[in-house]
């Protein structure tokens, strides 16, 4: 298990690459997320997770859910395109898109539209 | 060869001829109305109730699954096995449930507990179902991350998916702006507590869910 750190008096937001996240297979990107933000960070993935591993994330996160030191996370994102009938046929579905992801204590989605995902971090929660 | 050793004859006769049997399951974000949905939906069509309904979230924690609910629609019907999973959500803290709700720190922890596993046993029914009703709240935003994802998740299985909009004898209710958040799949708005519009939805489940579908990879 991932403990927290002690708290800061910052919060790390972290820009992650459409190449780093190439490079990791399904597993390690739910691995490498659930560290990254278990230890208080916040990321913002250049490319998302597709809809099996957001829900494959969800599930993980539930399992690793401890009281009073992790409540789960908070996670907003797009998806790239919708997937053509040719797309579908051959298995391809929608790519995943810009993503933001972190603990839940710490942050808070406002607003999602098309355009916008404006998210708040809360005061006070630095981990 | 994975074809015909997955689906067996039965399978196959169902891609051709259209299902005559399939398994539901009846998923949504907490307290959108998914127990209340299942309440009616088997008041109408056998007598009985599935479960218990709260304002307090997480108040179904464990799948329920009625079998061989017949559902008609005119002159054709579908024999439904009817899952009411608990809420998916992406945090649960036991904190709210004490700070929000007024349970004990006991009562409050162990529901958070229980709510943590029903989210899990929610996600793994998803490899077992035919298809799925998604309830969403009509009074809410529905861009939320968890319908998306759910919808995601059942578009890449190609999994048929009907939207409940529920929750329209709400004042505020804008079943519209789910329509036009998912034009992809059909949304029959609803209300579960009253009944209103069941019918529509009763008869869009036969269509839907009995579709034949080539397509379908699990």
């Amino acid at each position: 298990m991932v403990k927290k750190s002690k708290k800061k008096s910052s919060i790390s937001i972290n820009l992650i690459s459409k190449q780093k996240l190439e490079k990791l297979s399904s597993q390690e990107k739910l691995d490498f997320i659930l560290k990254e933000i278990r230890q208080g960070k916040v990321l913002v993935l250049e490319q998302g997770l597709t809809p099996l591993e957001q829900t494959a994330l969800i599930e993980r996160t539930m399992a690793e859910i401890e009281e009073d030191a992790f409540t789960g996370i908070e996670m907003d994102g797009y998806l790239e395109d919708k997937a053509t009938l040719f797309r579908r046929f051959f298995g391809v579905i929608r790519k995943p898109g810009l993503t933001v992801i972190g603990p839940a204590d710490l942050i808070k989605t406002i607003k999602k539209d098309g355009n916008i995902i404006q998210t708040e971090i809360v005061a006070g929660q630095g981990v | 060869m994975g074809l015909f050793k997955k689906t067996g004859l039965s399978g196959i006769l169902h891609r051709i001829f259209g299902k005559k049997h399939a398994k539901i399951g009846i998923y949504g974000p907490p307290n959108v109305g998914k127990t209340t949905l299942a309440n009616r939906i088997l008041m109408d069509w056998t007598g009985e109730t599935m479960g218990t309904v709260s304002e307090i979230p997480h108040e179904t924690r464990v799948a329920k699954w009625k079998k061989n609910v017949k559902i008609e629609n005119g002159s054709s019907s579908l024999y439904f096995d009817i899952v009411d999973t608990p809420g998916i959500a992406t945090k649960i803290d036991y904190k709210d449930f004490m700070n929000i709700y007024g349970l004990n720190r006991k009562e409050a922890r162990q529901r958070a507990k229980e709510a943590t596993e029903g989210v899990i046993e929610s996600i793994k029914w998803l490899e077992d179902v035919d298809g799925v009703i998604l309830v969403m709240d009509s009074t809410q935003d529905p861009f939320t991350q968890v319908n998306v994802t759910i919808l995601g998740n059942l578009e890449a299985r190609n999994l048929p998916v009907l939207i409940a909009a529920n929750k329209i004898d709400a004042e505020d209710a804008s079943p519209a702006t789910l329509k036009a958040a998912f034009p992809q799949h059909p949304v029959v708005p609803i209300s579960a507590l009253t009944g209103y519009n069941t019918d529509d939805l009763y008869s869009t489940m036969v269509k839907h869910f009995g579709k034949k579908r080539w397509w379908r990879r699990r």
